[in-house]
C-alpha cells in the first residue's frame, strides 16, 4: 500500500527503528549482556510499540481524500480493513524481526526459550498492527490527528502489552511451557477481539 | 425520566446506606478492622461506573444503529458520570489504601488497571473534543467507545486476576468481601447503596441529557 508507492516510507521506518535501538543502547551505556533480562524485555517492547504507532499512524493520515473515494468505490469496507491488517500485521511481523536482530546484536540475548519468544513476538505484532489500523482510521477523521494516534492508542494496548511482556519475560527464562500456555491463550483472545471489533466497526468508520 | 418515584427512592436509599455505612455495626476482620466500612463507598463506586459505562457503550451502539443523535447524547453523558465516578473510586481507595496499605499508590495490579481505565475515557472525550462536525464527532466518538470498552473489560476482570501479587481483599489470600467474609450485615447496606448510588449517577446523566437536548432545540 502505502509503504510501496512510497519507497522512503519504509526505509524510514526501518531506520527510525534502527536508531531508537541504538538510542537506548548508548543511554545505558552498558556493554553487552549487562542488562538485566527485565529491562531488556521491556525496553524491547517499548521500542516495538513507538515503531508500531509511527509506521501504522501512516495507514490513513497520509493518504490523500482523493485516492481513499477512489479505493471506496472500488472496494468494499470489510474488505479493506481486512487487507490492511494483514497488510500491517505483515509489516509488523518483519520489523519486529529486524528489531529484535539488531537488539540483541547490541543489547545482547538472553532468551532460553526462543520458539516460545517469537510466537509472542509475531502474536504481538498482529494485535498491535490491528488495533493501531483501526485506530488510525479514526484518528485520521479528527483534527490533529498524528498525536491523537499516540492518545487514543496507548492506553487501548496497554493489556495486550502487559500479557505480551509477561510471556516474553517467561520465555526469557526459560519458564516450563505448560505453566503459561493460559497467559497465550489469553494473548490469543485479546488479538481475536481487537481483529473481531475492528472487523465490524470499520464499515461505519468508512461511510462517514 | 420525569417520574418522581425513583428520585425518591434514590434519596432515601443513599440516607439509609450512609448512614448505615458509619453507624450500624461491621465485623472486625483482621487488618481491615474498621476501615472494612470503606466498601460501601469505594466498592458502590466501581459497581456504579461499570454500570453507567456499560450503558454508555449500549448508547453507543443504538446511535450507530440508528442515527438518532439523541442516542450519542445519552451515551457521552452516562460516560462522564462513569469516569466522575471512576475518580471518586479510585480517590477512595486511595483514601483507605493509605490507612490499609500503608501508602496511597502501591502498584497494585487493580489500582493501575483503573488507572489505564481512565486514561482511556479521557482520551475518549479528547477524540469528542478534537471534531467539530456534531455528526462526524458522534460517529467517531461511539466507534471508539465501543472498542474502548471491549479492551476495558480484559483490563478490568481478566488481567489482575492473573497476577497473584493483588494487595486488594479477595486476591492473593488477604481477607475480602468474598462469599466467606461479606456477612449479612454489611450486605443489608452494600446492595442498597450499590443501587443508590447508580440511581445517583443516572439522575445525574438524565439532567444534563435534558439540557442537552434544550441547547440542541435552541441551536435550531
Amino acid at each position: 500500500m502505502l509503504e510501496w508507492r512510497q519507497k522512503y516510507a519504509i526505509n524510514g521506518i526501518i531506520l527510525y527503528l534502527a536508531s531508537t535501538v541504538f538510542v537506548c543502547y548508548l543511554s545505558f551505556n552498558l556493554k553487552t549482556g549487562v542488562v538485566q533480562p527485565v529491562t531488556w524485555n521491556a525496553l524491547f517492547w517499548i521500542i516495538i510499540l513507538f515503531t508500531a504507532v509511527n509506521s501504522i499512524s501512516k495507514s490513513f493520515i497520509q493518504e490523500s481524500q482523493g485516492r481513499l473515494l477512489y479505493i471506496y468505490t472500488l472496494a468494499r469496507a470489510e474488505h479493506i480493513i481486512l487487507a490492511k491488517m494483514i497488510y500491517y500485521s505483515l509489516l509488523m511481523i518483519l520489523l519486529s524481526v529486524l528489531g529484535f536482530l539488531l537488539y540483541s546484536l547490541v543489547m545482547g540475548n538472553p532468551i532460553q526459550d526462543f520458539p516460545v519468544f517469537m510466537i509472542s513476538a509475531v502474536l504481538g505484532s498482529m494485535g498491535l498492527a490491528s488495533a493501531l489500523t483501526l485506530l488510525s482510521g479514526i484518528a485520521s477523521k479528527a483534527q490533529n490527528s498524528s498525536s491523537l494516534v499516540a492518545i487514543l492508542s496507548f492506553p487501548v494496548v496497554i493489556p495486550l502489552l502487559l500479557v505480551l511482556i509477561k510471556c516474553s519475560k517467561n520465555a526469557i527464562d526459560g519458564i516450563d511451557r505448560s505453566l503459561y500456555y493460559d497467559d497465550l491463550g489469553i494473548l490469543v483472545g485479546i488479538n481475536a477481539i481487537i481483529i473481531a471489533l475492528s472487523y465490524m466497526l470499520f464499515p461505519y468508520l468508512w461511510r462517514s | 425520566m420525569r417520574k418522581k418515584w425513583w428520585k425518591v427512592l434514590t434519596v432515601l436509599l443513599l440516607t439509609y446506606s450512609i448512614l448505615g455505612a458509619l453507624l450500624f455495626d461491621a465485623p472486625r476482620l483482621n487488618i481491615l478492622n474498621e476501615t472494612i466500612r470503606n466498601l460501601h463507598f469505594h466498592v458502590t463506586m466501581w459497581f456504579g461506573m461499570i454500570i453507567l459505562l456499560t450503558t454508555s457503550m449500549v448508547y453507543a451502539i443504538k446511535y450507530l444503529r440508528s442515527n438518532n443523535i439523541d442516542h450519542d447524547h445519552m451515551s457521552v453523558e452516562f460516560a462522564n458520570v462513569g469516569i466522575l465516578f471512576g475518580m471518586l473510586g479510585l480517590a477512595t481507595g486511595a483514601f483507605w489504601a493509605n490507612y490499609a496499605w500503608g501508602e496511597p499508590w502501591s502498584g497494585d495490579p487493580k489500582q493501575n488497571s483503573s488507572a489505564i481505565a481512565m486514561l482511556i475515557y479521557f482520551a475518549y472525550l479528547v477524540l469528542r473534543n478534537s471534531m467539530s462536525d456534531p455528526l462526524q464527532k458522534a460517529r467517531i466518538s461511539s466507534i471508539y467507545n465501543i472498542f474502548a470498552f471491549a479492551t476495558l473489560i480484559p483490563l478490568l476482570f481478566i488481567l489482575p486476576r492473573m497476577t497473584d501479587s493483588s494487595l486488594h481483599p479477595g486476591n492473593g489470600g488477604n481477607p475480602g468481601f468474598n462469599a466467606y467474609d461479606l456477612d449479612s450485615r454489611l450486605r443489608m447496606v452494600f446492595y442498597p447503596a450499590v443501587i443508590a448510588w447508580t440511581l445517583l449517577g443516572v439522575w445525574i446523566a438524565s439532567l444534563r441529557i435534558r439540557v442537552k437536548r434544550l441547547r440542541t432545540v435552541l441551536e435550531d
